[in-house]
């Protein structure tokens, strides 16, 4: 059953050296506060799982803490590269890792299968694609009812999923909306799962009966950080920090400005600083 | 500016944003296909249904989006669904007329590069990657791509094949199963071209305003074919130059805003 823990105590429960794990989030929803902990708390030889590596595994890869990363888009997204990603597969710094690299179609499939209890997921996909030459697994089937050539990949089954959400109720079920990307999916493939909240509420009497609700059963911990996804942002809460974004392709461009960065931000903060951080981005009631 | 009153890259989102049409379903890429959408649906096409590959259906966001997720794109759509539902239903399950998307790396049969420079395993320089674009592709009924030329961008032979165009050209799409039609539109700032109907080569059909085939060639790394009949891309009306340059100016304002110390 689900239980309401401190960040630092969710993520020493459920993250464990050389685990496979996915810190979900299509841009929206982007669990930051949940990756800073994971980094103060130093974790090596993990293998990240994410669509879009995004900032928070640019500073994880910086941070030397990936063996192998599996994703389908290694940008910042509207601004361009990820410099520290970048820096480990072109020249190995800190170290070399090892790259599963997929399309967004192929990714989606992949989690969609694991939550589905499926070894592999089936799609019309990298169909003339360079990536189904360099990663052994883009592999292909035959559809048995009309021959048709389909591209299969393995299922994602990762040991823990990290993920953040508007809200939970008093009893840990999870509310996520807005751009709902690949959140659920994310959860429910995984073996455990880790959400970061902006608050807790009595109860969830008063939503839509369509909406996206993660029951408490399916989810290891829950820890409250409000602006936990900062500088991505909270459908409802606050604002896509875009010019966070822009900074950070300064910031990581330099090794000594990355580390400064980290070390102040990172290394000497805690959960308890993302609620600042937002303040100038929520909206006016 | 040059005299003529527009800048090239302004005459490249307005002419990209004239080939779409109200009835269409535009997958966008963003960048430069997400500007030239917008335009497109702040003049000629106002029911055009614009979809980002985070999820949002029929978005009509006032400012440009920054990453294919902000916020807006949400608030502003016509539903908002999962990133799979996205893929499989909605681009797989054939519902997408115009894939529009941008290139690194462009050859002349409409294949992109957007992984690496140099080679895959050892890459000089290590790019995003495909994200959506190798489904959008082969699944969108048609694709049009936009880019500025450069001999760095339009290249004889490129480095990884993110996105599949037409191949070595002429069948080779139809030889591999695909059924879709490919690139049928390339809009750079100097030039609108299109496919030979048989060797589906990019062939340059219009100059924009002031530009010489010197030029188109001397920006682009393949021998350039021209079309016997050349015509003049028409100069950006007042309303598109003023549709283009407001949405440019609120977009500007709207990504520094999110600074600390500033309105929000």
């Amino acid at each position: 059953m689900v239980k309401f823990l401190p960040l630092k105590e969710a993520v020493a429960e459920n993250l464990h050296d050389g685990d496979s794990v996915a810190f979900e989030g299509f841009t929206h929803l982007i669990p930051t506060a949940a990756a800073h902990e994971a980094i103060r708390q130093g974790f090596r030889d993990l293998t990240l799982i994410r669509m879009t590596p995004d900032l928070i595994y640019d500073q994880m890869i910086g941070m030397g803490m990936a063996r192998k990363i599996v994703f389908s888009y290694v940008g910042n997204p509207g601004v361009g590269l990820l410099r520290r990603a970048r820096d480990a597969i072109e020249t190995g710094f800190p170290r070399a890792i090892e790259v599963e690299e997929h399309s967004h179609a192929g990714m989606a499939n992949a989690y969609e299968a694991g939550a589905a209890g499926l070894p592999c997921a089936v799609f019309r996909g990298y169909r003339g694609a360079g990536l189904a030459e360099v990663n052994p697994n883009i592999k292909s089937v035959t559809c048995p009812f009309t021959g048709e050539v389909l591209a299969a990949v393995p299922a994602i089954r990762p040991d823990v999923t990290f993920i953040h959400a508007q809200k939970a109720d008093r009893k840990g079920n999870v509310l996520v909306e807005g751009i709902i990307g690949i959140q659920k999916e994310a959860v429910l493939a995984a073996k455990r799962a880790v959400v970061t909240v902006e608050e807790v509420v009595d109860n969830f009497d008063d939503l839509h009966p369509n909406l996206t609700v993660l029951p408490n059963w399916t989810i290891a911990a829950i820890s409250v950080v409000p602006g936990g996804s900062h500088p991505s942002y909270t459908h409802g809460y606050y604002e896509r920090d875009n010019a966070a974004y822009l900074e950070w392709d300064e910031i990581a461009a330099d090794r000594d400005r990355f580390q400064a960065w980290m070390q102040k931000n990172v290394i000497e903060s805690s959960a308890g600083d993302f609620a600042g951080r937002v303040e100038h981005l929520r909206k006016a009631a | 500016m040059s005299e003529l009153g527009f800048t090239p890259n302004e005459m490249m989102t307005i002419a990209a944003s004239r080939a779409l049409k109200s009835d269409d379903v535009c997958f966008v890429g963003i960048g430069a296909p997400s500007a030239a959408c917008n335009v497109a649906r702040l003049t000629h096409a106002p029911d055009i249904t614009l979809i980002y590959e985070s999820g949002t259906i029929g978005t009509a966001p006032d400012v440009l989006p920054l990453s294919i997720g902000d916020g807006e794109l949400c608030e502003t759509a016509v539903t908002t669904v999962a990133v799979p539902e996205m893929f499989r239903y909605w681009l797989q399950g054939g519902r997408i007329s115009i894939g529009f998307l941008g290139a690194a790396q462009l050859d002349k049969f409409g294949n992109i590069n957007t992984t690496v420079i140099g080679d895959y395993a050892h890459p000089k320089t290590r790019l995003p990657g495909g994200g959506g674009a190798p489904e959008i592709a082969t699944s969108s009924k048609q694709v049009y791509i936009t880019m500025a030329q450069s001999k760095r961008g339009m290249v004889e032979k490129i480095d990884f094949f993110t996105s599949f165009g037409h191949g070595e050209g002429g069948d080779h799409r139809q030889r591999l199963g695909i059924d879709t039609a490919g690139p049928t539109l390339l809009i750079t700032d100097l030039a609108i071209w299109k496919p030979d109907p048989v060797t589906k080569e990019f062939t340059v059909v219009s100059l924009h305003p002031g530009v010489t085939r010197e030029q188109v060639q001397d920006s682009c790394g393949w021998v350039v074919k021209f079309a016997e009949a050349l015509d003049e891309t028409p100069a950006p009306t007042e309303l598109e130059l003023k549709t283009l340059r407001d949405l440019q100016a609120r977009t500007k304002a709207a990504h520094a805003g999110t600074a600390k110390g500033k309105a929000a």
